[in-house]
């Protein structure tokens, strides 16, 4: 590989610092007691003790999955603190009363958040750590009966949704990271759009690892009732350190009759050094169930960090006529590993999913794109369309593709394309014939391989997209 | 055209290069002052697109001798991107195709850099397509080309149009132009000759690559260079071209035929 290419994808990470607000850390280690803990500390319904517990349990009769495309040394669990919250607990009223180191952090990420929050009219959950600092626009929400806050403040104060949905799209013993989500989740969001409403304004959230060595467990629970819509926004960026930290996150979307959930996620954790040291391991059950008739379930994102990243956003289309998308652009580098896709599962008449995936790979990195489409029985009519494209810069890394297609119905219609290309040296010396530097020859190259990616993203955060890729990108050439 | 106050624009000395171990260019010199026309012919593979490709930085050649100064400044301590932004632009034999990049961004970047470069003002999206499309209605192009990416599926004639609609955009100080009259038909050769005379004057200048006089006939050479095995064995005016073109190569050549075929 040459050197300007060397020097491109070999990049510091930008958003590597720590934020020096005291932390409430629970002792190392993972067993009932932890759990009693937990649930203590927050304060919780006796159901959700048990579905926690009932979550350890099983939990503890599985093992580890070895399928995914990746390697990394075993996980100490009993090594990991599982809680870890910013000691200023108490809600606040204002952004002036918000830390000011906190605030920093947001703008040394890049996030003006009240300007943002402001401006753009996004609602912004921070998440930081593992409990909700602060929630802006709740009271807008309120007023058209949307319910927009912490999944623990959703306990508090809703019990009863969040008991009827919770674990009701991934079940406590879906896999062995949604098990050991559902044992130990901390905090997370929650989103619940009342029939009818369709959400005036996009919904974001900002999580953010910030102890070191506290392993990142959020759980998100978002519901459209009849006819409700929303878009989600989740982004994320996380702190340098050399140790691994495990992050396993369980994401539920349900759809009811005519719904439309949209969400969106730009990834920027810490993906270790040039030589692999340190990261985030991003293991992460994302699932949304498209439960009534014409509803729809859409996941975008662009992922660019983690060390290894292991996730699968998918969409079981139960209900008839109802619509599953896929849209992702993963981006690897240095020794990060990706194994990441989608499945869709038809079960409804009728129902269609689209599937585009976009993945770029440099330096030493290994990106695996991993898909299933399954037409089950009852899905007359069904069909999807599978898009997977892989580019390669230099000739280090490696891209591999996994659909797997089962159809048991004969009237389904499934469409796979895939293709690899390759950022080669005569098109960088073509775009350097006509002054533009490498930097900015590859991130217009990236940006036109991602386009039909970046089309899905809702404006702001498009802008965002495309300003990470530059960052990951991005160097002294020469 | 050969002017009494003109500068020296290229001046190359003793150039060697390689690739992959093997020498291509094996000596070269060669003065282009501005204003002037110069036309570069010989036998296929004789190194007339390395030479080319050595003097905008390909990083893929090695440069094992001699000297280029460009403005008299060497252009060896330029990266290719700072020569295009010097002046120095290349005219491809074989415009490489890049999918998924509008050719209306690629264009109005190429044009934004040059423009920063030289102090004044940048296009924004809107003006960029304005003054484009000014462009290319004085190429004959169609407008569509602006959507598309960059080159891909353009045909062999379209590809070279839309090299000399980036020579005209760039407005560079030496322009080489590698075969740019190759693939295309009689009345494309006639509006992209015309587009280099328009673009000639007596502060830059023109290096043709090509086979043909019937090029030279529409864009008249000042000097005719006749390269050979990685050399200039012969250099001569426009009469040059037209005796090439009724004798061939083997009467200037400095060694056997067949030895000058090994050589490529
Ligand atoms: N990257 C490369 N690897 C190996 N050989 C090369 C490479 N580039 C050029 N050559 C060789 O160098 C010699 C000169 O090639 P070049 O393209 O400069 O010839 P040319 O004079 O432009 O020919 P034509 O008139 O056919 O365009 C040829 O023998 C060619 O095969
Ligand atoms: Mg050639």
């Amino acid at each position: 590989m040459s050197a300007v290419l060397q020097n491109l994808v070999n990049q510091p990470y930008k958003h590597g610092f720590v934020t020096d607000i005291e932390s409430d850390v629970a002792p190392k280690g993972l067993n009932e007691d932890t759990i009693r803990l937990i649930s203590t500390k927050k304060n919780e319904p006796q159901w959700l003790l048990e579905f926690r517990l009932k979550a350890y349990q099983q939990w503890l009769k599985m093992d580890e999955p070895k399928w995914p495309n990746v390697k990394y040394p075993k996980i100490d669990f009993q090594a990991i603190s599982y809680y870890s919250a910013p000691k200023s607990k108490k809600k606040l009223a204002s952004m002036d009363e918000v830390d000011p180191e906190l605030l920093r952090t947001f703008e040394k990420l890049g996030v003006p958040m009240n300007e943002r929050a402001k401006l753009a009219g996004v609602a912004v959950d921070v998440i930081f750590d593992s409990v909700s600092v602060v929630t802006t626009y709740k009271a807008k929400l309120a007023e058209v009966g949307i319910i927009f806050g912490s999944i623990s403040e959703a306990v508090q104060e809703h019990p009863e949704l969040v008991k009827q949905y919770l674990g009701s799209v991934v079940p406590v013993g879906d896999n062995y990271y949604a098990a050991l989500n559902s044992a130990v989740f901390t905090d997370g969001s929650f989103c619940f759009i009342p029939k009818g409403v369709k959400c005036p304004m996009d919904l974001s959230t900002y999580f953010r690892i910030n102890t070191e060595a506290s392993g990142q467990f959020e759980r998100t629970l978002i519901i459209a009732e009849e006819g409700a819509s929303v878009s989600y926004l989740e982004g994320c960026t996380a702190p340098k350190f050399d140790t691994n930290q495990l992050h396993a996150a369980v994401v539920e979307l349900v759809a009811l009759d005519n719904a439309d959930i949209k969400y969106s996620t730009v990834q920027n954790w810490y993906a270790g050094d040039e030589n692999g040291i340190g990261g985030i391991y991003n293991f992460v059950t994302k699932r949304g169930l498209a439960k009534g008739v014409n509803s729809r379930i859409s996941w975008t994102q662009v992922e660019t960090g983690s060390a290894i990243t292991w996730k699968y956003p998918s969409c079981i289309l139960r209900g008839d006529n109802s619509v599953g998308e896929f849209y992702s652009v993963a981006v690897t580098n240095n020794h990060q590993q990706a194994d990441t896709g989608t499945k869709m599962i038809h079960i409804g008449k009728n129902t269609r999913s689209t599937i585009v995936s976009k993945g770029i790979s440099a330096g030493h990195s290994n990106n695996s794109y991993r898909g299933l489409v399954r037409i089950a029985p009852t899905a007359a009519g069904a069909r999807n369309y599978s898009q997977c494209d892989s580019m390669l810069i230099g000739d280090q890394s490696a891209a591999n593709t996994f659909p797997y297609i089962q159809v048991n119905n004969n009237s389904a219609k499934v469409e796979h394309e895939a293709s690899t290309s390759k950022i080669g040296e005569e098109q960088l010396f073509y775009f350097a014939q006509r002054g533009i530097g490498a930097e900015a020859a590859v991130s217009m190259i990236i940006n036109g391989f991602c386009k039909d990616v970046f089309q899905q993203l809702p404006m702001e955060f498009a802008v965002e997209a495309t300003k990470l890729l530059g960052f990951k990108l991005e160097g002294s050439v020469g | 055209m050969i002017y009494q106050d003109s500068k020296t624009l290229l001046e190359v000395r003793g150039l060697r290069a390689t690739v992959n171990g093997v020498e291509i260019l094996k000596g070269i010199d060669l003065t282009v002052r501005s204003g002037e026309v110069h036309a570069i012919m010989g036998p296929n593979g004789s190194g007339k697109s390395t030479f080319a490709k050595v003097l905008a930085g390909h990083t893929a050649y090695e440069v094992t001798g001699g000297e280029v100064a460009f403005e008299g400044k060497s252009l060896f301590e330029l990266k290719p991107e700072e020569r295009a932004r010097a002046g120095v632009f290349l005219a491809f034999q074989y415009p490489i195709e890049i999918p998924g990049v509008a050719n209306s961004q690629f264009l109005r970047l190429a044009y934004n850099t040059m423009q920063a470069q030289r102090g004044r003002d940048e296009l924004d999206p809107l003006e960029f397509d304005d003054f484009v499309r000014e462009k290319m209605k004085l190429l004959e192009m169609n407008p569509d080309f602006l959507d598309r990416s960059v080159n891909e599926g353009f045909s062999g004639g379209e590809k070279k149009r839309n090299e000399i609609l980036q020579m005209a955009l760039l407005e560079p100080r030496l322009a080489v132009l590698d075969e740019t009259d190759s693939g295309l038909d009689i009345d494309a050769l006639r509006v992209v000759a015309g587009g280099v005379n328009q673009l000639a004057n007596k502060d830059n200048a023109v290096l043709l690559v090509t086979h043909y006089q019937r090029l030279l006939n529409y864009i008249v050479p000042d000097y005719v260079h006749v390269m050979e095995s990685g050399r200039i064995v012969k250099t001569g005016d426009k009469a040059l071209a037209l005796e090439l073109e009724n004798r061939g190569y083997d009467w200037v050549s400095v060694e056997p035929r067949a030895a000058a075929g090994a050589a490529a």
